[in-house]
């Protein structure tokens, strides 16, 4: 878990790709190069119904190719040996988690070098479903605070929360359209006001221009569905097209403040 | 079956929506607070007595509830053995029991200030159903569909457009219920400030299944006093058919605690259990997370949800209410499934003995009900939830037995 607050000591790029989708290795090293600080990869489900099409379809692609879990933890071990500082976390739905027991789920995490977890469809309600087990092996639970989080439930999303806090700007689905800068800097600002944990701000975020504004006044800057979307127009090739675009972003990122 | 139960069966769910180990809230963060807010208005609504009053009148008047309690004579002499009964479900208003949920629903909706309806449907008995009371209350009305239930269901289809619907269809996954359900999620993420969402099953996040369940209860507490006034006794069995679950909780329910009456809820075999095409969840599944609930499902090893197969439309959910599998696990309702080519014969046997043409849904409990009642002794009575009539099922039966109309 160093890894992520070391990763946040500046303002940070956090990738998403889709595990599975794509030469995802190589995508993943693409996303480094270019400059991502945080990788979060997708572990595809065949009911995502937080994502919008962008996530929709390479979820299929992945599960097209019979992706499969262990391939996914294969990925993420592989990855640990070639990028030992980068932080990499895992974001999907609860089903593939618990599937085989969150024990069982939590002990492959933290065997192959995860650093924390978001669960889309785990809020702090049913937390038992897998923080504890996640906690208990050292691998951060990962929660998402959205506009509808009011002040009076903000306490209980961040209690049990570890590595940062995912704030998603929108209510809606991924890669869908963007809130306004004004909006953002307000949340996070409610947001740091009770957490010494790193914001990151994600959902809808597409472009360098988006991403400076939101380092401006976040500790992170998640981009997804506009990076996925690459890997399906350009599949198997799509590496230098990732790399072309994180680097743009990391550039913007890096020198938002 | 007298030995007594140390608790109610009747006191599920807990305050945090779990039944048992099932149920529960598994939602985006979005979605949580909207939730609580569902069910803090819903605990207000069922301490409201005009509610309850107005959504009475509803059911009677415009639904036409009571439904009749009807002694198939004829049925029961065909097949021999126990005698059968049917809570006709079929005759209220739009020609199957999602219609009760509903109008619960809706009225909650108007209560909470809300100005659009959003819903997902199978069959589409339960979009037809939300399309009707949205026309009744003037409130526009998106309907979620799978392509593949949109092809197999054109009258339905054209019901909901004339009620004055947006009928979309959903071509993701294999674009049938459950991805109409991911749709109508989607659609409710983006759109929680105005938007209430009318779940047609008792299952997804609490409060729901609960929800749900209280308002198809009515089924089970007419026919308990009707039963009882028409024969001076309870029935030895309650059968009914289960895709989500809602008509079979709407009529157990009300007998949890008749320790006495049976209960055998059917899920649909379809090609047969041995195989990947039915869409038996309880029998065939095992449990998991999907669309807010913890509950059996339809999955492989990974945990990835499989397609459910069935010849009813309605039937053929991955997913089952979590009160379902609560029940099952406690031993106190027990599940069997039926075959596709079981449920045409049950769907012709009633059309041929009764004069009733049944919606392929309810043909599958018609079924478990005719092989059941054999090994029953004459004065035994079995009652069964005739939960939807055949019309929007015609052409489905027709292709299914080779026959061009």
């Amino acid at each position: 878990m160093t890894r992520i607050s070391n990763a946040f000591s500046k303002p940070a790029l956090v990738c998403f790709v889709t595990a599975g989708d794509g030469d995802t290795a190589a995508n993943l090293d693409a996303l480094i190069e270019g400059g991502a600080d945080v990788i979060e990869l997708g572990m595809p489900f065949t009911d995502p119904m937080a994502d919008g099409p962008a996530i929709q379809e390479a979820n299929l692609r992945a599960l097209a190719k019979r992706t499969t879990t262990a391939d996914i933890f294969a990925l993420a071990a592989q990855f640990r040996l070639r990028h030992p500082d980068v932080p990499l976390i895992l974001m999907g739905y609860a089903n593939p988690m618990i599937r085989r027991g969150p024990e069982w789920f939590a002990d492959e995490c933290a065997k192959a070098g995860v650093d924390g977890v978001i669960c889309v469809d785990i809020p702090p309600e049913e937390d038992q479903a897998l923080g504890p087990a996640l906690r208990a092996k050292g691998v951060a639970p990962i929660r998402l605070a959205t506009p509808t989080t009011d002040a009076k439930r903000l306490p209980q999303v961040l209690e049990g929360s570890d590595g940062f806090v995912y704030y998603v700007s929108v209510a809606g689905i991924t890669g869908k359209q963007q809130a306004a800068t004004a909006s953002i800097e307000d949340a996070v600002a409610k947001l740091k006001a009770s957490t010494d944990l790193p914001i990151a701000v994600g959902f809808g975020v597409r472009t360098p221009e988006q991403a400076s504004a939101i380092a401006k006044v976040a500790d992170g800057v998640v981009v997804g569905s506009a990076l996925v979307e690459l890997v399906g127009k350009h599949g198997a090739n799509a590496p230098s097209a990732l790399k072309e675009l994180t680097s743009a972003l990391a550039n913007a990122v890096h020198s938002a403040r | 079956m007298n030995k007594p139960s140390p608790n109610s069966f009747r006191t599920q769910p807990d305050e945090r929506g779990h039944f048992g180990d099932y149920g529960g809230r598994y939602v985006a963060e979005t979605l949580m607070p909207l939730i609580l807010d569902l069910e803090k208005e819903y605990r207000a609504a069922q301490a409201d007595p005009a509610y309850k009053a107005e959504f009475d009148d509803l059911l009677e008047h415009y639904v036409g509830r009571p439904s009749p309690l009807y002694h198939a004579e004829r049925l029961t002499e065909a097949v021999g053995g126990a005698q059968i009964w049917f809570k006709r479900d079929e005759l209220n208003h739009t020609g199957a029991h999602k219609i009760n949920n509903c109008i619960g629903q809706i009225l909650l909706a108007i209560r909470m200030g809300k100005t659009r309806i959003i819903a997902e449907t199978g069959a589409g008995q339960h979009g037809v159903a939300t399309a009707t009371v949205c026309a009744r209350f003037g409130l526009p009305c998106v309907i979620y569909m799978g392509a593949t239930d949109v092809a197999r269901q054109q009258p339905n289809v054209f019901r909901m457009k004339l009620l004055g619907a947006e009928v979309v269809p959903v071509t993701s996954g294999g674009a049938t219920l459950k991805d109409a359900m991911n749709e109508g999620l989607r659609d409710w993420v983006a759109n929680v400030h105005d938007t209430f969402y009318i779940i047609g099953t008792a299952a997804g996040p609490h409060p729901y299944p609960e929800m749900v369940r209280d308002f198809q209860s009515v089924i089970g507490t007419e026919a308990r006093a009707q039963m009882l006034d028409r024969t001076g006794r309870l029935p030895d069995l309650l059968v009914a058919c289960i895709g989500g679950g809602s008509n079979a909780l709407g009529l157990f329910h009300p007998f949890l605690d008749d320790a006495d009456v049976k209960m055998l809820g059917v899920e649909a075999a379809g090609h047969g259990l041995d195989g990947d095409e039915h869409a038996a969840s309880l029998t065939g599944g095992a449990p998991g997370v999907l669309h807010g609930n913890k509950t059996y499902l339809l999955q492989d090893e990974d945990g990835q949800i499989t397609d459910g197969h069935s010849i009813s439309a309605g039937l053929d959910y991955p997913g089952i209410g979590p009160e379902h599998a609560w029940l099952k696990e406690s031993g106190r309702v027990d599940y069997t499934s039926v075959t596709d080519d079981e449920a045409l014969e049950g769907f012709q046997l009633l059309c041929r003995t009764e004069g009733i043409i049944p919606a392929l849904e309810p043909s599958h409990a018609i079924a478990a009900v005719a092989k059941v009642a054999k090994e029953m002794p004459d004065d035994a009575i079995i009652l069964a939830n005739l939960c939807g009539r055949g019309d929007k099922d015609i052409f489905t039966v027709a292709e299914a037995l080779g026959v061009d109309i």
